[in-house]
């Protein structure tokens, strides 16, 4: 009995161990895709940024902080409505992440004038 | 032999863990970057279908200090030339409250459609009069219906090869306020050290409130496309005597802002931040 327990925690653990390094390299290409957008959003090329952030996002959908950059992005280019879907969805994941609700809060600012500006 | 490292000991032992931190850090690189953002807005109005816009002139009121017809078109009109597509045309500014009364006066023949109450049977009810002098937003009310009138407008738009044109009502008047305001005050402990405390004093403010409302007309048909209503106040301390121009101009540049956004896009600045 003890070695069927032993053999059973073994094998757990070695899933465990296994599926680590699975989901390393999948943040880790995704993170890879993030600081490229970063860099070529900092020199102004939004589009591409946006690729990459996507691209990011296709891989691991559960990273925040590609979610807060495509809203950055999305905002920037006036997609008002896929930039909101983007950051409650960053928010969602990662709720204590005061940098993505300053950047949320901003967009929220500008988006609530326009729509009240729009009522009759 | 056991015990409690030597002090000297513990203290090497944190600042080379301290060390090895801080290189950690730098190694990994800053996990966030504030970036400049420009997030465009739509007009709310669509006037694709006009290359001019006439900034026709205002029903104006309130204080006599400001001739506040002649100063809003003179501010839309610089504007719009400098942050619009519009062609923004020249014309003399037009004096719409003594026009309002001309087309009031009976068999008129420049009144043309005019929106008017039913009365009872027997023929419709009179209009209400239009005041000689607009002191408050109850004397503009029967001013709206000269905006309402689309033979006048259309008129208008047929001599300026139809724009679109922009008119409505300012009023722009002297108001007061006394009572207790909350205001920081600078102060320094025993010790030389500066704080800012909230401190309520009562006080006596002066100042102006302004409130226009802007009417857009298509030149074509005559017919109102949109209008828009706002109001700004500003008040000063009861001994700063503030130039009513000054503070009209200083609400002004408020609404401004809003205004172009109904005729252009606008791109608002900022800064967001990426993450890592």
């Amino acid at each position: 009995m003890t070695h069927t327990r032993t053999f059973a925690v073994g094998v757990l653990a070695a899933a465990l161990f296994g599926a680590g390094p699975v989901f390393a390299d999948a943040r880790g290409e995704a993170k890879s895709h993030v600081e490229f957008g970063i860099d070529v959003a900092q020199r102004g090329l939004w589009r591409e940024a946006i690729y990459r952030w996507e691209r990011a996002i296709e891989i691991d959908p559960t990273y925040s902080a590609a979610l807060n950059n495509l809203a950055v992005a999305y905002e920037h280019e006036g997609q008002l409505d896929k930039a909101r879907t983007a950051y409650e969805r960053a928010l969602d994941i990662d709720p204590d992440n005061l940098q993505i609700r300053q950047n949320y809060e901003l967009f929220k600012e500008i988006n609530d004038r326009t729509a009240a500006e729009e009522k009759p | 032999m056991t015990g409690p490292l030597p002090r000297r000991n513990r203290s090497h032992r944190l600042a080379l863990t301290a060390a090895v931190l801080a290189a950690t850090t730098l190694a990994c690189g800053p996990v966030a970057y504030e970036i400049p953002i420009e997030t465009p807005l739509q007009p709310k109005l669509d006037v694709t279908a006009f290359q001019r816009v006439l900034i026709a002139g205002f029903v104006a009121g309130g204080s006599d200090d400001v001739d506040t017809n002649q100063e809003t078109v003179r501010l839309l009109r610089s504007q719009l030339r400098s942050k619009s597509s519009l062609r923004v045309i020249d014309a003399d500014v037009m004096p719409l409250q003594q026009i309002a009364q001309e087309q009031s006066r009976p068999g008129n023949e420049a009144t043309g459609t005019v929106a008017s109450r039913d009365g009872a049977a027997g023929g419709p009810a009179p209009l209400l009069a239009l005041p000689e002098r607009i002191r408050e937003e109850k004397d503009l009310e029967p001013y709206e219906r000269l905006f309402a009138n689309t033979a006048y407008w259309k008129r208008i738009g047929e001599e300026y090869q139809n724009p679109l044109i922009v008119t409505g009502t300012v009023l722009f008047t002297p108001h007061s306020r006394s009572g207790f305001v909350s205001r920081d005050v600078e102060q320094y402990d025993s010790f030389g050290r500066r704080r800012v405390m909230p401190v309520r004093t009562y006080m006596e403010r002066k100042g102006f409130i302004l409130r226009p409302k802007f009417v857009f007309i298509d030149g074509r048909s005559g017919a109102t496309m949109y209008s828009e209503s706002y109001r700004e106040e500003i008040l000063y301390n009861a001994q700063q005597a503030t130039p009513a121009l000054s503070s009209y101009f200083e609400l002004m540049d408020r609404l401004v802002p809003n205004f172009l956004s109904t005729l252009s896009s606008q791109k608002i600045r900022g800064s967001r931040v990426l993450l890592k």
